[in-house]
C-alpha cells in the first residue's frame, strides 16, 4: 500500500475494496449492461449507415420531406439529452464523493435528468402525432419509413431509460446509495447511467443524420 | 496538523474538480450543438462541401465527449474505449461517404 493511501480516500466509510480503484481500468456499471450497449449500437449503427446508403437512391426526395422536418424540435431534443446526461454524470459523481446526504442530494440531480427525459419524451411525441395527423405515408415514402423506424426505436429507449432513472432516483431519495452501503453501492446507478449515456450518444448521431445532413 | 487531518481538505477539492470538469464537457456539447444547428440554418449544409462533414466531425467530438466522460470510458480497459470509439468513428465515416457519393453523383 502506498504510504498516501489513506490520503486518497478520506471517508471512514469508503470500502476498503474500492482503494485504488481511481487508477485500475474499470467499466462505470455492470458488464451485462455493456453487452447490451454493444449490441445497441451495432443494431442502430447498420440503421444509421442503411439510411445514409438508401439515401443515395432518393435524394431528392430525402431532402424534399427532411425539409418539412422542424430543426428546431430536434435541436431541444438535443439539449434535453445532453442537459439530462450532464445532470446523471452529476448524480454519479456526488454519490461518489461520498459525502454525508449523497444520496438525496443526487437524487436531485437525477430529478433534473428525469425532467429532461419527460421533456425529449413529449416533444418527441408530439412531433410524431403531427407527422401521423398530417398524413406521413409510410408505404410510398422511404425517408418517413426511416423517421418513424429510427425516431420510434429510439424514443422506446428513452422511456426505458426514463423509467429506470424514476425508480434509481426513488431509491436515491430514501438514501440507498449514501456512504457506509458497502463496495457496491454505486453499481446500480452507474449501470442505470451508461444505458442513459448510450441513449445520448445515439441521438448525437441521428439527429444531424436525420435533421440536418442534405 | 495530525497526518490524517489534510485527507479531509483534499476531499472537496477533488470532488469539486470532477464536478467542474463534467460542467465543461456539458458546455462544449452545447456549443457544438449550436455550431450545427448555425451551419443548417445559415444554408451551408447543401450548399457547401464542407459543411456535413464538418458537420459530422462535430458528431465523433461530441460522442467521443458523451463515450470518454460521462459514460467514464476514459478510466475504463482501452478495449472498450476502443469498440465505442470505433463504432462512433466507423458510422460518421460510412455516413459522409455515403453523402459525399450522393454529391457527386
Amino acid at each position: 500500500m502506498p504510504p498516501n493511501a489513506e490520503t486518497r480516500w478520506p471517508h471512514a466509510t469508503a470500502p476498503a475494496a474500492a482503494q485504488g480503484a481511481d487508477t485500475a481500468p474499470r467499466l462505470a456499471g455492470d458488464l451485462a449492461i455493456w453487452f447490451v450497449i454493444l449490441l445497441e449500437l451495432l443494431t442502430f449503427g447498420i440503421m444509421f449507415v442503411a439510411y445514409a446508403f438508401a439515401r443515395l437512391r432518393e435524394l431528392a426526395l430525402f431532402n424534399a420531406t427532411q425539409a418539412t422536418l422542424e430543426l428546431w424540435s430536434g435541436t431541444v431534443n438535443t439539449v434535453l439529452l445532453i442537459s439530462g446526461s450532464w445532470c446523471v454524470a452529476r448524480a454519479v459523481q456526488t454519490l461518489r464523493d461520498a459525502a454525508a446526504d449523497a444520496s438525496r442530494h443526487a437524487a436531485r440531480w437525477t430529478t433534473a435528468a428525469v425532467a429532461c427525459g419527460v421533456g425529449f419524451l413529449l416533444l418527441k411525441f408530439s412531433e410524431l402525432a403531427g407527422k401521423f395527423a398530417a398524413g406521413m405515408d409510410l408505404d410510398g415514402n422511404r425517408f418517413w419509413m426511416f423517421y418513424v423506424l429510427l425516431t420510434g426505436f429510439h424514443f422506446l429507449h428513452v422511456l426505458v431509460a426514463t423509467l429506470a432513472l424514476i425508480v434509481v432516483g426513488v431509491w436515491m431519495r430514501r438514501g440507498a446509495y449514501g456512504p457506509g452501503r458497502g463496495a457496491d453501492r454505486l453499481h446500480t446507478p452507474e449501470t442505470v447511467a451508461a444505458f442513459w449515456h448510450m441513449v445520448d450518444l445515439l441521438w448525437i448521431v441521428l439527429f444531424p443524420l436525420l435533421y440536418v445532413m442534405r | 496538523m495530525t497526518p490524517g487531518r489534510p485527507t479531509i481538505a483534499c476531499a472537496p477539492s477533488a470532488a469539486t474538480a470532477g464536478a467542474r470538469r463534467l460542467n465543461r464537457v456539458w458546455l462544449a456539447l452545447l456549443l457544438a450543438t449550436a455550431a450545427t444547428v448555425v451551419l443548417a440554418a445559415a444554408g451551408w449544409i447543401g450548399a457547401t462541401r464542407w459543411a456535413v462533414p464538418l458537420t459530422f466531425v462535430l458528431v465523433v467530438g461530441k460522442g467521443l465527449a458523451v463515450a470518454l466522460e460521462f459514460m467514464e470510458l476514459r478510466r475504463a480497459p482501452a478495449l472498450w474505449r476502443a469498440l465505442v470509439g470505433g463504432w462512433l468513428l466507423l458510422v460518421a465515416a460510412l455516413v459522409v461517404l455515403a453523402w459525399a457519393l450522393g454529391r457527386a453523383g
